[in-house]
């Protein structure tokens, strides 16, 4: 087991060594034999699979094959979920997550999360932001709270077009911007990693681009997870793509790699979109 | 490999491929036909070799479009990205390797006609491996075959040394008898052009190649007669 992490460890660095982001390389989470059931149902069968810190780690397959269920347990979601289980360890910062000790509403703080459809609380665009920071005491003052909604609005492109309309409804928004509004929440509590599930599949090419940019900045700092149907955002937007199939991982390399050349037949058939 | 969901994508690489062999098809035989033009002194034959080029750059044009479509419309991944870029090349080496054919076919008609045939025949037998090269990159690039690739491009060390010999030849004629130094230039051109023919066959093989495999091909690891014009 041992030598299996050291490998991947190898390869990461290797993977990540022709990027402007230098040094942090390793990975930023390790997931080990992981299985998901949902009841009797099995949907994630064994995997294991090392993300790197401080770059944009892209999961893509067909419909169905565990994307969103493998995502779900970077944070812990799937505890909200009935008759989902869940085993193997997932080791952030030398603790695994799914430890019992583990207190989930602070690893979401860890750990943030952006889904498919924009789902701003109905509240004000100011206290979608100050929501998490608030919760989790990380304003001392008014001050700091206000400092606070306008970084995150601005690390998220949202600033500008929003910074005189403040106390106006999240909802009101267009999606892309409520999409970032999001992003800007999910950030607001200083994550470490922030996942992503279809963020973009809701809107149109410019505010695609918009998130995608976004994402590309974001990545200097944050370790990225996506889930995307877009072959092509996984190409521009990740530095590591996993491809799953079935509830397994099928294949997981460099994204230049696996859109270029991959090794595997199943990849080549779904990225190039032939019948499996 | 099996074929696309949408069936058009895998018409549209098939067309690509098939327009592709086409003009390798039409230049193969420019190659012959300009090095038997030189060889029997046909002029009317070398004409046509000339006439035959316009063909072959329509057909690049033509395929350069398909290809900027394609990239537009399907956005090509893996294996089939491969596909298109290395159409997009061996397309432009095509191109070329009809330029040279019809750069042959053009000094043979300005030959002197009192040429005589040992000399002739010298631009012919060279003809022959060279177009037995362009024959066999095409075959590996029909049937997406690496290792026949790879044989072709390990291959143009005979072609270079083929082209030293002749260039003896030549050289030879031109000291014995200075009234062959105008024809004899003309030679040695048209010799050149058929070693430049054989380094296009080689780039192609690397295309095929790497769109068989994703790997390329290292020209250092390629072995390499010094040619004797420096
Ligand atoms: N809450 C649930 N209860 C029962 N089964 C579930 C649940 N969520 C997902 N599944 C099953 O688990 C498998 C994986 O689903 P998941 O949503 O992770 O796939 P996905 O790769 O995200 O698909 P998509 O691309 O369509 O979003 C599927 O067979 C699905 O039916
Ligand atoms: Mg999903």
């Amino acid at each position: 087991m041992e030598t299996t992490i050291t490998e991947s460890r190898e390869t990461l660095t290797a993977g990540t060594s022709m990027d402007e982001t230098q040094g942090l390389t390793y990975p930023r989470i390790e997931c080990k034999n992981i299985n998901v059931s949902y009841g009797d149902k099995q949907a994630i069968f064994d995997i294991s699979l090392p993300i790197p810190d401080r770059s944009v780690t892209a999961l893509i397959g067909p419909s169905g094959c565990g994307k969103s269920t493998f995502l779900r347990c970077l944070n812990r979601m799937n505890d909200t979920i009935e008759s989902c289980k869940v085993t193997g360890e997932i080791i952030m910062d030398g603790e695994n997550i799914n430890d019992p000790d583990i207190d989930p509403v602070l690893l979401r703080s860890r750990v943030g999360m952006v889904f498919q459809k924009p789902n701003p609380f109905p509240k004000s665009i100011f206290d979608n932001i100050a929501y998490g920071p608030r919760i989790h005491g990380l304003a001392e003052t008014r001050e700091d709270l206000d400092e606070m909604v306008e970084k995150s609005l601005r690390r998220a492109g949202l600033w500008e077009e929003v910074k005189d309309r403040l106390s106006s409804p999240g909802n009101s928004l267009s999606g892309g911007q409520q999409q970032r509004l999001c992003i800007a929440r999910a950030i607001a509590v200083r994550p470490e990693v922030i996942l992503m599930d279809e963020p973009c599949s809701a809107l149109d090419p410019v505010a695609t681009a918009r998130i995608e940019e976004l994402i590309d900045e974001l990545r200097k700092r944050y370790c990225i997870v996506i889930v995307t149907h877009s072959m092509q955002q996984a190409a521009r937007v990740s530095q590591r793509t996993a491809f799953f199939h079935l509830g397994e991982l099928v294949e997981m390399g460099e994204t230049d790699q696996i859109f270029t050349n991959p090794r595997e037949r199943r990849t080549e058939d779904y990225i190039t979109g032939r019948f499996g | 490999m099996s074929d696309h969901i949408v069936s058009a994508f895998t018409d549209e690489l098939d067309k690509l491929a098939a327009d592709i062999l086409r003009m390798g098809g039409i230049v193969e035989t420019m190659i012959l036909d300009a090095c038997s033009a030189v060889n029997k002194n046909d002029v009317e034959l070398a004409r046509e070799v000339v006439a035959r080029d316009p063909q072959v750059d329509k057909l690049e044009a033509d395929v350069e479009r398909q290809i900027v479509s394609l990239i537009a419309r399907r956005q090509p991944m893996a294996h089939d990205l491969r596909a298109v870029f290395s159409a997009l090349k061996v397309v432009g080496e095509l191109e070329r390797v009809g330029d040279l054919s019809k750069n042959i076919a053009k000094r043979a008609q300005r030959l002197d006609e009192n040429v005589g045939p040992s000399m002739r025949k010298g631009i012919y037998r060279m003809a022959s491996p060279v177009s037995r090269q362009l024959n066999m990159v095409l075959d590996a690039y029909a049937t997406g075959n690496a290792s026949a690739a790879k044989a072709v491009w390990e291959g143009d060390d005979d072609i270079d040394q083929h082209y030293n010999s002749l260039f003896r030849e030549m050289l030879t004629y031109m000291i014995e008898d200075p009234r062959t130094i105008g024809a004899g230039a003309h030679m040695l051109f048209m010799a050149k052009n058929l070693e430049r023919i054989g380094d296009h066959c080689t780039n192609i093989a690397e295309f095929v190649y790497f769109q068989a495999t994703g790997e390329y091909l290292l020209s250092t690891d390629r072995p390499k007669t010094p040619q004797i014009d420096g």
